[in-house]
């Protein structure tokens, strides 16, 4: 049977109808419909994985394990398997993933369509850096496979191909040996931007993770104030004399619970600046390193479920954009003075150095400084300033994510994606009809010239 | 815990979620049915999930005169068969499956077919003197309605026929469970309109497992089918049969 409901994704905007499928055999997972999108956990912002008036496949019940060696680290499983069924096999067993999304509640075949990334992007690169194969079904053909030696075209147009090219039914990734399943982490506060750049630049202060937190309503000489958050992965040694007999076994966390959408004036810009207050001045307090637990310190959203209730019915977007080294602080002092003086109240803003990009062709990582912020869709002029943000996005030659996006012009994405043309070579190839689309793909004219 | 249990239909998703409720307890377990691609990618799930042996066979419940050959080797796995979970089972349209052929497909793979290979298994349990026998049956058994009798008459005959097997059985101390699902999230109801109060599949497996360890007769799945079906069978017959249900 199918479903046809209105759908939307984490951040409840926009919501659009389709017709769902929900196949719970692996041949059932195969694009062979007119208009064919597929879809894991639907967390991402915006229209990446609906289809409207299309077709959207679930993955969620196609989530096998199929192979996992313990001693080399390397695990094969259906898409639909989400990160946090990975880690509950392999945690226990001294293994991590390779890069962590900033939640675990999204699907393998997610986390490789959007390339995600975490804190350990400055050192090792993206999700994609660490897949070593992909089977996926294309319409009328079956099922290819790719690596990035065989068919490395169709590989890295897929990793960070937004689920364009095909549906990805299967994925082999290498995973990252640990000691135990805690971190090393600490805290370091910068009273402004430029301090918080200092921070991330000083060798003595970086680790294997980092991220940074900033108030986006301050502004003046305080424009940027954040707190950097470090951590790397604790050996036998750091851990606490009580743990060490027993390094991978986590602690049971109760999740809280957002259990109804909030009214829309809950987040106003008086709330959001009295909980920055609170929270700059409580983690700013952490000067000494201290032990996290892995799930604390890599999805500390994750313990509070349903979060995305606190913008209201109405939804929120994400707007996340990276600047390229050199010249990314400058920019970064720009926009946001820009969001600061339009007071469109930002709860969580992060900030992340990036390394090199990678070889997805469609993938958001450079060499540079990313931020993301979240925004209220309440206030009608919020896409005028986003619009304004991606001018300034361009002129430093940047970019938006696009995991994370819903209203990008197809004219911007054209002038952030450079690799765009040779993606479309590859699509075309594998998919001349364009039978695998989203309302993504028609919103961004990804089928028109480059 | 030394034999296998043996799930026949295994790729349903009330199975698959009941083979992990037993998975997670450290059972072996053997999964027959049509599909053996399918079987082979939930076999290797569950053996690198749960660290727990697991094997798959072909098995077709409408095809009884392969029942035989299929029992006579499933019952030399090492250990034996502690245990069986009959999952099998066709919906179908229920428009249709008041004609044949439709109607004959529901009542064999229902009934028939369960029936058939319920009776081997009996056997071989009886004489290994221990273990239990899972079937799943559903509410629509337990009245006939004009929305889908034929489904139901077949469902209603296979919790007969599990009562019998449980009376005769008990000398012989083989636990016989009828599991009675309301609405469960699965293939079968997915995009079904009017449906309330559904369940997950791992809810109803999880369950099952708990009712089969504790040696539970008859079970309804979420419990508070227990109480709509009291009510759905003593509205007297006069009345009922005016209802449009």
């Amino acid at each position: 049977m199918v479903k046809i409901a209105p759908l939307a994704s984490w951040n409840n905007y926009p919501k659009q109808i389709c017709t769902l499928h929900r196949p719970e055999r692996y041949r059932q997972f195969s694009p062979d419909v007119e208009s064919a999108i597929a879809r894991g956990l639907g967390r991402s912002y915006g229209d990446a994985a609906l289809n409207e008036g299309g077709q959207v496949f679930l993955s969620e019940r196609l989530n096998r394990i199929l192979v996992f060696d313990p001693v080399r680290g390397v695990l094969r499983a259906e898409a639909g398997v989400s990160l946090d069924e990975i880690l509950r096999l392999i945690v226990p067993r001294g293994w991590f993933l390779p890069v962590s999304p900033g939640t675990r509640f999204v699907s393998l075949g997610g986390a490789v369509a959007s390339d995600v990334h975490g804190k350990n992007h400055h050192c090792d690169g993206s999700f994609g850096a660490y897949v070593s194969a992909i089977q996926l079904a294309l319409p009328g053909a079956g099922w290819v496979d790719c690596s990035p030696t065989a068919n490395p075209e169709i590989f890295w147009a897929t990793v960070g191909g937004m689920g364009l090219t095909g549906f990805i039914g299967e994925v082999e990734l290498q995973l990252r040996p640990i000691a135990s399943a805690y971190v090393r982490a600490q805290h370091h506060a910068a009273s402004n931007l430029d301090g918080l750049f200092d921070l991330f630049a000083d060798p003595d202060r970086d680790a294997p993770y980092t991220v940074a937190w900033i108030d986006c309503l301050s502004s003046g000489n305080k424009l940027g104030r954040g707190v950097l958050m470090t951590g790397h992965h604790a050996a036998l040694q750091e851990l606490p004399i009580g743990v060490r007999s027993r390094p991978y076994d986590l602690p049971a966390v109760k999740a809280l619970s957002v259990p109804v959408n909030l009214p829309g004036w809950a987040l106003n810009p008086l709330s959001v600046s009295l909980f920055n207050e609170a929270y700059f001045a409580a983690q700013a307090r952490k000067r000494a390193p201290f032990i996290a637990d892995l799930r604390s310190f890599f999805y500390p959203l994750d313990n509070i479920h349903h979060w995305n209730r606190i913008y209201g019915a109405g939804g929120f977007v994400q707007y996340q954009f990276v600047i390229p080294e050199p010249g990314a602080s400058a920019a970064l002092r720009e926009l946001l003075k820009r969001i600061a003086s339009s007071r469109h109240a930002s709860f969580l803003a992060v900030l992340k150095r990036m390394g090199p990009a990678g070889s997805g062709m469609l993938s958001f990582p450079m060499l540079g400084y990313t931020l993301a912020l979240d925004l209220s869709l309440r206030d009608p002029d919020l896409f005028k300033l986003l619009d304004e943000l991606d001018e300034l996005v361009i002129e430093h030659g940047g970019r938006v994510y696009l995991a994370k996006d819903a209203r990008l012009s197809a004219a911007s994405f054209r002038k952030m994606y450079p690799r765009y043309g040779e993606w479309l070579a590859v699509k075309n190839r594998l998919d001349p009809d364009h039978q695998v689309t989203s309302s993504m793909a028609r919103r961004l004219q990804l089928g028109s010239a480059a | 815990m030394s034999g296998w249990v043996l799930l026949l239909g295994a790729s349903s998703s009330i199975a698959r979620a009941t083979a992990n409720a037993f998975a997670a307890r450290g059972y072996k377990l053997c999964l027959a049915g049509r599909d053996v691609d399918e079987l082979e990618r939930d076999a290797t799930d569950l053996r690198i999930r749960f660290d727990i042996e697991t094997c798959h066979r072909e098995f077709d419940a409408d095809r009884m005169e392969t029942h035989q050959p299929f029992f006579s080797e499933v019952q030399l796995l090492p250990g034996g068969i502690e245990g069986v979970v009959l999952a099998v089972g066709y919906l179908g349209d229920s428009r249709s499956s008041r004609n044949n052929p439709h109607l004959q497909r529901v009542l064999l793979t229902n009934f028939v077919g369960p029936a058939a290979i319920l009776a081997l298994c009996a056997d071989y349990l009886e004489a290994r003197r221990g273990g239990f026998i899972v079937g799943i049956s559903s509410v629509a058994g337990d009245r006939g309605r004009q929305s889908n009798y034929v489904y139901g008459a077949a469902k209603g005959g296979l919790s007969i026929y599990l009562q019998g097997l449980r009376n005769r059985l008990f000398p012989s101390d083989v636990a016989v469970l009828d599991v009675k699902p309301g609405f469960v999230d699965t293939a079968m109801t997915y995009g079904l309109p009017g449906l309330f109060l559904v369940a997950s599949p791992a809810y109803v497996g999880e369950r099952i497992v708990r009712a089969v360890l504790s040696r539970r007769d008859v079970i309804y799945t979420p419990w508070f089918w227990r109480y709509i079906m009291l009510i759905i069978r003593n509205v007297p017959e006069k009345v009922f049969k005016r209802l449009r249900l």
